[in-house]
C-alpha cells in the first residue's frame, strides 16, 4: 500500500445539521462505599459534566491519561453503564432523537446495533470457546437473522471486508494472531451497520508493525460504510492520524475541544500543550519533553480546588485555584476551559 | 565509534526455550557491546527475543529457558568475568546482580512486594551489597529519594508500593535500581505501563542520572519513539535475530534494512498529515515457534528476492560505515552459513 | 513428502512445511473441549486413572456380574476364611484355579480353623453360571464374569475371604463399591447443580440476593461437619428403607458440601461479567439467559468439571467415615464403610486381617479421582499456552 491515499477531509461544523450524537452535561459517578453495611463515604467523579457532539460520519479523538474518564465516558454512551445524569441524545434514522441515559434495559435493544465497539484487547475481546462464524454471527442471530445459510453468507462478507478469508469461519480464535483477531472484532462491531462505532484503544495493545495496519483499515471502512467514529486513545500520534476533530479529558472533565490540526498546531489550554509536549517522536533529531510537567494526575475521588489541572500549571493564578473555568467555544469550534485561554499563547506541533 | 573498553560484551548470545512441542529459538548469535556511559537501546516487537536477552545477560531466564551459546563479558575493575558461565544462583552471579547490573522491569508494582514498605526492600537491597548499618542504608535511601525526585521522601519511604502512583513507582525502583551504584542499568521497558506526561518525567529523570551517575544504560522497548529520544546506539530485533544497528541518527535517518525503513514508515506521528493512509508492513509476526526460514522477516518483505531471502540467513555486516544491516540486499549470500 | 528428521539443526524447524500446516489447520478448528482432551492425553498417570475410574463404574453399573456368591447368603459355618489366592497357571498351561479349603475344628477352641490345600485345585472359568439377578432392573441372567461355577461347598472360591457370617467379601465388595461410587457421583452432582445455580445468582445478580446467599455459606462453613451430619443423619427415621437412607445421606453431604462450589462459581460469574467478549455480547443485544448459557458457563465448565472431580473423593471420604461411625449407611445395605465396620475392633483384625482390604479400594478410588482431577485441573484452561 503506498502512502498518498488521501481520504476527502472532513467538516468539522455542520451547523445546520443535528449531530448524530449529542452529549450535555454527562455526569458518571461512582460511589465509595465502607463497612458491612456498604455507606457510601464520597464519589469517584470518573466523568464529571461532559459536553460534546459528534456529527455523522465524523471521527471524534478523545483523549486523556489513564484515569482520566474517557473509558467511563465511552461505557455509558453504549450503555454499559449508567450514567448519574446528563443527556445523550442519538439520533435515530427516522430524525427523531433519543435520549440514550433514560432507557431501560429493553427500550435499548432495538437501539444496540446502531451503536458498537471495538475492544481494546484483542485477546479478551473474543470468546475462545466459539469459532469465528459463531462469533461474527452472533449479532446477526440474536438480531433476527435465523436462517444459518444467510448468516454463513454475511459472516464471509464481513469477514472480506475486514481483509480475512472467508475460510477462516470456522477457526477458532487461538489460531489469529493479535491483528487478525482485531479484524474479527471489527468484524462483528459492523455486522449489524451500526452509525456509531466506539473505537477503545483499537491499536494499542497490537505490535507496532501491525498497527498501521488496522488504522487504515478503520479509516478505508469509514469511507465506504460512512461511520461515525468516537476514538478514545492515549496515544496521540494515532489520535492526529485518524481523527477530525480532538476532545482532551483531564480528571472527568474535558478541557479542549477541536479541528485536529488546529489542537495540534494552536493548542490553547495548557495541558494539551504539555500532553504534545511529552509525546516522544521518532526522530533523534528533534528532541521532545522541553516542556516538563510537574507532579501527578490528581485522584477523580480527591480533585482540587478550581481548576483541576491548576498545581500542574505553570500559567496559573490566583483564580484558577479558587474558580473552576468554564467550558466555552472561544473561536468556531474550538471550546477550552482555561481561564486564561485567550491571553496564552502555548507551543504546538505542526 | 567508541574505542573505551566495553563494559558488557554480548557474543553471539544464543538462548534456547525447550518445550513439549520442540525447541524454540528465542534468540540467535546476538552479539553487542556496551560502553560506559551509553545508552544502548534495543527495540523490537512482541517475539523479538530483547527482554530474552536481558534476562540472559542477568542470569534470570526462566525454564525451559536457557542459553546454549555464546559469552557474556561483563568488565569488572579490569578483568573479564563470562556471566553465561556462572551458576545463575550462585553467589557470584548474586554479587553482581543489583551491584553491578541492575533492572528496572516494566511494571513496579509486581517487583516490589507487596507485604514490605519500600523503603525496608531499599534497605535490604542496599545491606545486601554494602557493609553498612540499617540507619546508614536508611540514610542512602533517603538519598536515592530525594535523586530520583520523590516529593515527601521520608513518609514514602514508609509507604507500601500500593500506595503509590505508578510514576512514584517506578521512581522508587529506579532509587533501588541505583542504591548501589551500578555500572550498567537495564531498563526493560520502563515506561510502558506509565502515562505519557509521567513517561517524559521519567525519561528525563533517566538521562539525568545516567549523566551524574556515570551509569551506562541497555534501554529496551517497543516503542521507537522512546528510544529515538533516549537511545545512543540502536540494535533493532525481529524474531530473535538482529535486523540492523548503528547510531541511533542513522537508524532513524538512514535505515539500511528493508524491516527497520517499513517500521519508520509505518508509525504514525504526530506530525504526519491527518486521515492519511500510512504505509503497511504486510501480514503479522509469526510466532517465534515457526520461525520462516532464512531471513525471518522475508514473508513480510516488500524486497524479498526468491530463493535467496529464504534460503539462509544473513549475517550482520557493515553497511555505509556506521551502521551494520543483515539482508542480502547488501552483502550476496552465496554459501549457507 | 519428507520424512521429519528426529534430531535435525534446532535453527530450522525440519518439519515440511505441508505437514506443519495441516497440524495448523487442525489446531485452528479444535473447539475448547479437544485442546482439553489433547492435553489431558498428555498426562499418563491421569489416563490410566481414568481408566481404573471408568473400571470402578463398570462395576457400579452391574456388581452381580462381577460378584461371585450372593453377598447376601450367609453360611456360619463358612466364617472367617482367608484369602484363597489365584494361581493362573496350571504347570505351563493358562488355566486359572484356586487351592481348595479345608476346615478343621479345633479341639481345643471348638473353632472351625481353615486352611488352603493346594493338592486340590478348583478351577476357575469365565462367564459361569450362578445366582441369578436382574442386568441395570432390566432383564434377568446368571451369567457371572468368573467363578468356579459350582454350588459344592468344599468347591467355593472365596477371592478375598469371607466375613463372620460367611458372606463372600468380594462380592460385597463389588455391592459396596456400587453404593460409596454413586453416593459419590451423586452427592456432587447435586452439590455441582447446588453450586452453580446458587453461586451463579449470587455472582451475576449481586445486590440482597449475593449478600443473603454469601452470609449462608459462611454459616455452613463455620458449622463443624461431623456434629452437622450427627444431627442431621439422627433426624433420619429408623424405619426408613436403606435406599432411603442412602438418598437421605446423599442428599446430606451435597447439602453440606456445595459451599466451596458455590464460591467457585460466584467467584468466575464475577469476574466473567467483567470481561470483554461478555460485554461485546451484550453490546450485540444478546438475551441475559444468552449470555451465561452460552458465553459464561461454557468459560468455567471444564474448570467446573475438574474441581467436582476433585470433589468426589471427598464424598466418598465423608460416606465411608459416616458409615464407619454407623451413621450413615446402615446394614444390611453395603458400602465401603459398612464394610469395614465389620473390621471395627482389634480381634477381627488379628484373626481376619483381609476385612480390611475394602480400604484399599478407597484409597484407590480416592487416588485415582484425585490424579484425574489434578490432570483436568492443568488441562482445563487450554488457551494459557
Amino acid at each position: 500500500m503506498t502512502g498518498t491515499n488521501h481520504l476527502p477531509s472532513q467538516a468539522s461544523t455542520h451547523p445546520s445539521a443535528q449531530p448524530l450524537l449529542q452529549v450535555k452535561n454527562l455526569k458518571k459517578y461512582f460511589p465509595i462505599q465502607k463497612g458491612f453495611f456498604r455507606h457510601v463515604l464520597g464519589n469517584v467523579r470518573a466523568v464529571d459534566d461532559v459536553s460534546f457532539f459528534i456529527h455523522e460520519g465524523e471521527t471524534l479523538a478523545l483523549v486523556g491519561e489513564s484515569g482520566c474518564g474517557k473509558t467511563t465516558t465511552s461505557r455509558c454512551i453504549l450503555r454499559a453503564l449508567t450514567p448519574t445524569s446528563g443527556q445523550m441524545l442519538f439520533g435515530t434514522p427516522d430524525a427523531t432523537r433519543v435520549d440514550l441515559a433514560k432507557l431501560t434495559r429493553q427500550e435499548l435493544r432495538p437501539l444496540r446495533p446502531q451503536m458498537q465497539l471495538i475492544f481494546q484487547d484483542p485477546y479478551s475481546s473474543l470468546n475462545p470457546r466459539m469459532t469465528l462464524f459463531d462469533i461474527v454471527g452472533e449479532p446477526l442471530l440474536v438480531n433476527g437473522m435465523t436462517n444459518r445459510r444467510e448468516r454463513v453468507e454475511r459472516v464471509a462478507e464481513l469477514l472480506r471486508l475486514v481483509g480475512l478469508r472467508p475460510e477462516f469461519m470456522q477457526r477458532y480464535p487461538h489460531a489469529f494472531s493479535g491483528g487478525q483477531r482485531q479484524r474479527i472484532g471489527i468484524a462483528r462491531a459492523l455486522a449489524l451497520h451500526p452509525r456509531l462505532v466506539v473505537a477503545d484503544e483499537p491499536i494499542s495493545a497490537l505490535d507496532v508493525s501491525v498497527q498501521a495496519q488496522i488504522l487504515n483499515l478503520m479509516l478505508d471502512l469509514q469511507k465506504r460504510m460512512n461511520l461515525t467514529y468516537l476514538f478514545v486513545a492515549h496515544n496521540l500520534s494515532v489520535v492526529k492520524h485518524i481523527s477530525a476533530r480532538v476532545a482532551v479529558m483531564y480528571v472527568g472533565k474535558i478541557v479542549e475541544t477541536a479541528e485536529t490540526t488546529e489542537l495540534f498546531a494552536l493548542p490553547k489550554h495548557p495541558y494539551t500543550a504539555a500532553l504534545l509536549a511529552a509525546v516522544p517522536v521518532p526522530d533523534p533529531r528533534v528532541k521532545t519533553g522541553s516542556v516538563e510537567l510537574k507532579g501527578e494526575v490528581p485522584s477523580p475521588a480527591n480533585p482540587p480546588s478550581g481548576c483541576y489541572f491548576h498545581p500542574r500549571c505553570e500559567f496559573a493564578v490566583d483564580v484558577c485555584r479558587r474558580e473552576a473555568p468554564a467550558y466555552r467555544e472561544r473561536s468556531p469550534g474550538h471550546f477550552v476551559a482555561c481561564h486564561r485561554a485567550d491571553e496564552l499563547k502555548l507551543p504546538g506541533i505542526a | 565509534m567508541n574505542h573505551a573498553t566495553p563494559l558488557l560484551s554480548v557474543h553471539n548470545l544464543q538462548v534456547q526455550f525447550f518445550m513439549d512441542e520442540g525447541i524454540v529459538q528465542a534468540v540467535d548469535g546476538v552479539s553487542f557491546d556496551v560502553f560506559p556511559r551509553q545508552v544502548f537501546g534495543i527495540v523490537g516487537e512482541s517475539g523479538c527475543g530483547k527482554s530474552v536477552t536481558m534476562k540472559a545477560i542477568l542470569q534470570i531466564l526462566e525454564p525451559p529457558g536457557r542459553i546454549v551459546k555464546g559469552e557474556i563479558l561483563l568488565n569488572r575493575n579490569g578483568s573479564t568475568i563470562d556471566l553465561a558461565k556462572l551458576n545463575p544462583n550462585g553467589k557470584e552471579m548474586r554479587d553482581i546482580r543489583g551491584a553491578q547490573i541492575a533492572l528496572i522491569p516494566q511494571e513496579p508494582m509486581s517487583s516490589f512486594s507487596p507485604v514490605h514498605t519500600v523503603g525496608d526492600q531499599i534497605i535490604e537491597a542496599i545491606r545486601l551489597h554494602q557493609p553498612v548499618h540499617a540507619r546508614a542504608a536508611r540514610q542512602i535511601a533517603l538519598e536515592m529519594f530525594r535523586d530520583v525526585g520523590i516529593p515527601m521522601p521520608e513518609q514514602r519511604l514508609d509507604e507500601y508500593a500500593w500506595q503509590l502512583s505508578g510514576g512514584l513507582r517506578q521512581r522508587a525502583m529506579i532509587a533501588m535500581a541505583l542504591s548501589c551504584h551500578p555500572r550498567l542499568l537495564i531498563a526493560d521497558e520502563p515506561t510502558t505501563a506509565i502515562d505519557v506526561t509521567t513517561q517524559a518525567q521519567i525519561l528525563r529523570l533517566l538521562r539525568k542520572l545516567q549523566e551524574e551517575h556515570h551509569t551506562a544504560i541497555i534501554f529496551i522497548t517497543h516503542d521507537l519513539g522512546v528510544i529515538a529520544q533516549m537511545a545512543d546506539y540502536v540494535q533493532v530485533m525481529y524474531l530473535g535475530l538482529v535486523m540492523e544497528e548503528g547510531p541511533v541518527d542513522a537508524i532513524f535517518h538512514a535505515p539500511k534494512h528493508p524491516y527497520t525503513q517499513a517500521l519508520l514508515r509505518s508509525i504514525p506521528s504526530v506530525h504526519s498529515t491527518p486521515r492519511v493512509n500510512l504505509p503497511t508492513i504486510s501480514g503479522s509476526i509469526p510466532h517465534p515457534f515457526n520461525r520462516p526460514s532464512g531471513c525471518p522477516f522475508h514473508p513480510r518483505c516488500p524486497q524479498f528476492i526468491a530463493g535467496k531471502c529464504d534460503k539462509h540467513i544473513p549475517p550482520l555486516r557493515s553497511v555505509g560505515g556506521v551502521q551494520a544491516a543483515a539482508c542480502v540486499l547488501y552483502h550476496d549470500v552465496e554459501v549457507p552459513r | 513428502m519428507r520424512e521429519p528428521m528426529a534430531n535435525a539443526n534446532p535453527v530450522v524447524l525440519p518439519l515440511d512445511q505441508v505437514v506443519k500446516s495441516v497440524a495448523e489447520e487442525r489446531v485452528s478448528v479444535a473447539s475448547n473441549w479437544k485442546l482439553v482432551w489433547w492435553r489431558f492425553r498428555k498426562h499418563h498417570l491421569a489416563l490410566f486413572s481414568a481408566g481404573v475410574l471408568i473400571l470402578f463404574y463398570l462395576v457400579v453399573l452391574v456388581p452381580d456380574f462381577f460378584a461371585t456368591y450372593d453377598p447376601e447368603a450367609t453360611d456360619a459355618k463358612l466364617s472367617f476364611i482367608p484369602i484363597q489366592g489365584i494361581h493362573l497357571l496350571d504347570g505351563a498351561r493358562i488355566s486359572p484355579w484356586a487351592p481348595a479349603i479345608v476346615g478343621k475344628r479345633n479341639a481345643v477352641t471348638l473353632k472351625m480353623e481353615w486352611q488352603v490345600d493346594a493338592t486340590k485345585q478348583v478351577p476357575l472359568h469365565l462367564f459361569v453360571r450362578g445366582y441369578p439377578y436382574k442386568v441395570l432392573g432390566i432383564f434377568e441372567t446368571d451369567i457371572h464374569l468368573f467363578g468356579s461355577g459350582s454350588q459344592d461347598a468344599d468347591a467355593k472360591v472365596f477371592l478375598l475371604g469371607t466375613d463372620r457370617l460367611g458372606r463372600d467379601q468380594w462380592s460385597r465388595l463389588m455391592y459396596g463399591t456400587r453404593t460409596s461410587m454413586t453416593v459419590g457421583l451423586v452427592a456432587v452432582a447435586l452439590s455441582v447443580v447446588l453450586g452453580v445455580v446458587l453461586g451463579g445468582v449470587s455472582g451475576y445478580f449481586g445486590g440482597w440476593l449475593d449478600l443473603i446467599i454469601q452470609r449462608l455459606i459462611e454459616l455452613l462453613q463455620s458449622l463443624p461437619t461431623i456434629p452437622i451430619w450427627l444431627a442431621m443423619t439422627a433426624a433420619l427415621p429408623q424405619d426408613w428403607r436403606p435406599d432411603q437412607v442412602f438418598l437421605a445421606i446423599t442428599i446430606i453431604l451435597a447439602l453440606v458440601g456445595w459451599t466451596t462450589l458455590g464460591r467457585e462459581v460466584r467467584g468466575r460469574f464475577l469476574s466473567l461479567r467483567e470481561e470483554d467478549f461478555v460485554l461485546a455480547a451484550e453490546l450485540a443485544g444478546c438475551s441475559r439467559w444468552r449470555i451465561i448459557t452460552r458465553h459464561m458457563v461454557p468459560a468455567f465448565m471444564s474448570h467446573i468439571i475438574a474441581t467436582s472431580t476433585l470433589a468426589i473423593p471427598v464424598m466418598i471420604i465423608n460416606e465411608t467415615s459416616l458409615s464407619f461411625l454407623g451413621l450413615g449407611i446402615r446394614p444390611p445395605a453395603i458400602s465401603w464403610g459398612v464394610l469395614l465396620q465389620e473390621a471395627q475392633n482389634l480381634q477381627t483384625i488379628a484373626l481376619a486381617p483381609w476385612l480390611l482390604i475394602p480400604g484399599l479400594f478407597v484409597i484407590l478410588a480416592v487416588l485415582a479421582f484425585n490424579i484425574v482431577g489434578d490432570g483436568l485441573r492443568d488441562a482445563a484452561d487450554p488457551y494459557g499456552h
